[in-house]
């Protein structure tokens, strides 16, 4: 394979071939963390050792193939990052399958209903082959924007649906975010967070320029024209609406702090951030007075060791699990995460503290912030205004869900519900998930591929070159 | 556009770091904190995961973990619990340890560093961490007796090996079942810990090791020999008044008025046998304070706990301000405090050529393979008396078995060399209100092959003003402990 491809004059390397062995790199971490477990719970090697590396290794191989003919020019370190946290997250799961099953062989936690690994690898091939499709058939990020108000409209019947629903069919654990249909169940939300994003770039692209323009001058700070409102006035509502009927507090915070962000980006007016800020805390203040299972999370969040086996059990036993774990965790397999309840899907972030301490979570969290610092330098390489705003939108969008989901585990806000993106349990997730790093790798591709004469007529100006360079 | 998106990368930036810092907070600065929380059941589960070792008596274990099927894989349980609670304490849930549980858990455990090899080659094999075992000095036989002559009444009895320091029974009453505290269930160990520890009659307090007394008479045998040590032998004639006029006031009288011999003089040898208070008094004064401390120093009573691998509070005489109350302490009375363990090494240095031995409970101890880690050899731990000086002193307490006029007559075990002394000590409650004596007998048996020194003593046991309670309740008692000790090791 050449490591270069020509085009005209200018020779750009590929980076093809460090993405395959950063591939290998990963696939090792992952292949020695599963014969940690096992070596620990077991007392030996067994064949799930081959099973929960084999399928990040064969995914991650595929994908690769398949990016160096339809993207060779994508940024190396994203499929080998998600490579990695999702061959993590499979360990991890299978770890806690079997802390789960000895509990309920104990009996003294609720009864295991099967293997939660299995499915996961499931939803890794399934989520494989939404990548392939996605980086397959859309060759050019630019077309998302001829299509936003249908996906937009896809976003919201996927966002609000299990609002409307009766709660048998949306309500899990108090959370009515789900649609289960004939035993599966899916989280529409998480699509619903990249079809958004998808909109709300398209839509700024074309109006950032009305967006722009200054009104009233108040305390030295430009407010927008009154009647520029709506569209954040519609959004805001929208994830009140949420939150009101779905009880989730998380994807609400994460569709304005998004649409705020792409805003401020189009718009490059602080102004918005200012309103949008005080838009959310008047909301934030609103349901605090309003709804109960607000004041219950902030009641935890404020004095959770006050009630260690009601409403604060899980995020005090998660802090327990974190604190056992201390410096260097009591390493894989040796712990006891199974005891924070939900440990695979909102609190695995504890189970990987417990488990690897305060050194293993701290890297794993370097990883993550390396993957939105690849996004980042995508959306400020790639040359077209769409391309930007979508690729800082999906990389802040991952930002943001980390910090939501760590700051609640660890007490440092309250505790919302939200999957950790690639390593929880959970096909929709990891399903978005996977779709989102399509769309970055094309995104990244798009940055880095020279331009053809003749092929970006219709893209804006290209950035100057210092520009391409991240900072 | 790329400036804001620059701020928004370092706004995440900014949020990751807040993760970090909150990350440090919870998982170094907090970290002990969470770990110890009483809701944190991780540190208990990974506890509870391995087998602990075993305490083992002549190859029998009176503590072993065996596997459960619940979530904490391993119980802790007392074959014999109240038999021999004293000594192995209690492994609780929620109440800690104790007894050897506590002073030999880094053996039971596994965590001595002692195993750190057999550690390493359990992670590597992947067999389960054991702890280590104790192997103690007890004897079944001489235990039970001394369990069964106790009978529930509130006492304890020590017996110790004189020649090597061995201690062959350790009985407390009343006892308690360590299972009951050991249990997987907190409800029933909060019931059962909670009922033993209300209850008046303290099951939960070792008294071998850590109740203290005052010593009666058994006093006298210290003042005897502090007295030889001065240049008296057990014919010379001493003062021995029926009313004795005390140096700084206050008199002194034997229990019911009594009259030693003629009312105004005996031998020491006679003082001792029929345990004359008033003679006593005035050897004490004679002898002086500072001989007599010697010499209780000498015997072990000097104030200070010590361990054998368990604590024993220190026995001293006390603080003494006069003549008067170097008269009183010289019968055991006054501030004198006493242990029973104190009262058995007073009798093995006796029945020892005068050479005290160092106390100890563990025999060996086993690493999990049971190669031994460490073996006990016997120390010595003073000389109490010269060994000719300590022949006068043993013919003085075996008169006092032997004699016909004897007060621990019912020690004689026929065919046998038993010495002794008998005690009974006044005492009073909280409020200073005079409570039934205590009865005490400490003595030997100074068989060739298996010597045998006992203390017992049974709390208020006796009749106010009745000098016969450690004659009489206590005496037999030893005997009997004795007895089943000699019957066990001759094969009798």
């Amino acid at each position: 394979m050449p490591v270069t491809q020509t085009t005209g004059e200018i020779r750009v390397p590929t980076r093809r071939s460090a993405e395959l062995m950063l591939l290998v790199f990963a696939i090792a971490i992952v292949f020695a963390a599963e014969a940690i477990v096992e070596a620990t719970r077991d007392g030996r090697i067994n064949s799930h050792l081959l099973t929960d590396s084999i399928v990040p290794l064969a995914a991650g191989l595929i994908a690769h193939l398949v990016i160096r003919r339809v993207a060779p020019y994508a940024d190396p370190l994203l499929l080998p990052i998600v490579v990695l946290l999702n061959g993590l997250g499979l360990v991890m799961i299978h770890r806690l399958d079997l802390g789960l099953k000895q509990q309920s062989d104990d009996g003294t936690g609720p009864k295991f209903t099967g293997a939660a690994a299995p499915t996961q690898i499931v939803w890794t091939a399934l989520g494989l082959v939404l990548f392939l499709l996605i980086i397959w058939f859309i060759r050019d990020h630019r077309v998302l924007a001829r299509y936003a108000y249908t996906l937009a409209l896809a976003g919201m019947f996927f966002l609000v649906l299990p609002s409307v629903l009766p709660a048998r069919f949306s309500e899990v654990n108090g959370a009515r975010i789900w649609i289960r249909v004939a035993g599966f169940s899916i989280q529409p939300g998480e699509f619903a967070k990249i079809l958004l994003t998808i909109f709300a770039s398209a839509y700024l692209v074309t109006k950032r320029d009305v967006l722009s323009l200054a009104g009233r001058r108040f305390l030295g700070i430009d407010l927008p024209r009154g009647r520029d409102f709506a569209p954040l006035l519609v959004v805001w509502l929208i994830c009140i609406g949420v939150l009101v009927r779905g009880h989730d507090l998380g994807s609400s915070l994460m569709f304005f702090g998004l649409f705020i962000v792409l805003l401020y980006v189009a718009t490059e007016r602080v102004s918005w951030v200012i309103v949008g800020v005080l838009l959310f805390a008047g909301g934030a203040f609103l349901a605090y007075q309003l709804f109960s299972n607000v004041q219950t999370r902030v009641t935890v969040w404020l004095h959770v060791f006050d009630y260690p086996r009601g409403i604060g059990l899980q995020v005090s036993q998660s802090l327990f699990g974190l604190g056992t774990g201390g410096l260097f965790g009591t390493g894989l397999g040796g712990g006891h995460p199974e005891i924070v309840p939900l440990p695979a899907t909102d609190f695995i972030i504890s189970s990987f503290g417990e488990e690897l301490g305060i050194f293993g979570l701290v890297a794993l969290l370097v990883v993550y912030v390396l993957f939105i610092a690849r996004g980042f330098a995508a959306a400020l390489a790639v040359r077209d205004t769409f391309g930007k705003l979508l690729g800082t939108g999906l990389s802040f969008s991952i930002g943001l869900q980390l910090f939501v989901v760590v700051a609640g585990v660890t007490r440092l806000l309250p505790e919302t519900g939200l999957t950790t993106p690639f390593l929880s349990y959970g096909g929709s997730s990891l399903l978005a998930n996977y779709a989102l790093l399509a769309l970055l790798l094309r995104i990244s591709d798009a940055a880095r591929r020279p331009a053809e004469p003749g092929r970006h007529a219709a893209a804006e100006p290209v950035t100057p070159p210092q520009a391409v360079v991240p900072a | 556009m790329n400036r804001p998106i620059r701020r928004v990368a370092i706004a995440v930036g900014v949020l990751m770091c807040a993760l970090l810092i909150n990350l440090n907070f919870v998982q170094v600065v907090k970290s002990d904190s969470y770990r110890n929380n009483k809701n944190n059941r991780r540190v208990i589960l990974n506890e509870y995961a391995n087998p602990r070792g075993s305490i083992i008596v002549q190859g029998t274990p009176i503590a072993e973990s065996v596997p459960t099927k619940d979530e904490l894989k391993y119980l802790r349980k007392y074959p014999d619990g109240p038999t021999y609670a004293d000594l192995t304490g209690w492994y609780s849930l929620i109440y800690d340890k104790n007894g050897l549980e506590d002073a030999e858990d880094g053996l039971l455990s596994g965590n001595d560093s002692r195993l750190l090899g057999s550690r390493i080659t359990d992670l590597l094999t992947g067999r389960t961490p054991e702890g280590g075992s104790i192997e103690l000095t007890v004897n079944k036989a001489a235990q039970r007796a001394a369990v069964k002559g106790l009978g529930g009444r509130r006492g304890a009895v020590v017996a110790l090996d004189p020649r090597t320091g061995a201690i062959l029974a350790a009985a407390s009453s009343p006892s308690y079942d360590p299972s009951a505290l050991s249990s997987h269930n907190l409800d029933a160990i909060q019931a059962s810990y909670k009922k033993l520890n209300d209850d008046k009659e303290q099951p939960l307090l070792p008294r071998a090791f850590q109740a203290s007394y005052p010593p009666g008479s058994v006093m006298k045998v210290i003042v005897a020999a502090a007295a030889l040590r001065d240049g008296k032998k057990p014919t010379d004639v001493i003062p021995a008044p029926n009313v004795l006029p005390l140096p700084n006031g206050g008199t002194m009288r034997n229990f019911n008025g009594e009259s030693c011999g003629n009312g105004k003089t005996t031998t020491l040898i006679q003082a001792l046998t029929i345990s004359c208070n008033t003679a006593f008094g005035q050897l004490g004064v004679t002898v002086g304070q500072q001989k007599l401390q010697d010499e209780a120093n000498l015997f072990g009573m000097d104030g200070q706990d010590f361990s054998m691998p368990l604590t024993v509070s220190g026995s001293s005489m006390g603080e003494i301000k006069d003549g008067s109350q170097l008269a009183q302490s010289s019968i055991g009375q006054f501030n004198v405090q006493m242990t029973p363990m104190q009262a058995a090494m007073i009798a093995a240095a006796v029945e020892n050529n005068g050479t005290l031995m160092k106390p100890y409970l563990v025999q060996q101890e086993l690493a999990p393979n049971l190669s031994v880690l460490n073996k006990t050899d016997p120390q010595v731990q003073s000389q109490v008396l010269p060994a000719d000086l300590n022949l006068e002193l043993q013919s003085m307490m075996e008169s006092v078995v032997s004699s016909s006029s004897g007060t621990g007559t019912k020690a004689q075990i026929p065919g046998e060399r038993v010495g002794g002394k008998t005690g009974t000590a006044d005492n009073s409650d909280a409020t200073g209100k005079p409570l039934a004596p205590h009865a005490w007998f400490t003595g030997y048996a100074a068989d060739d092959a298996h010597p045998i020194a006992i203390a017992v003593v049974l709390e208020n046991a006796g009749v106010s003003g009745n000098e016969s309670a450690g004659g009489e309740a206590a005496a037999p008692l030893a005997r009997d402990v004795m007895k089943a000790y000699l019957d066990d090791t001759s094969g009798r």
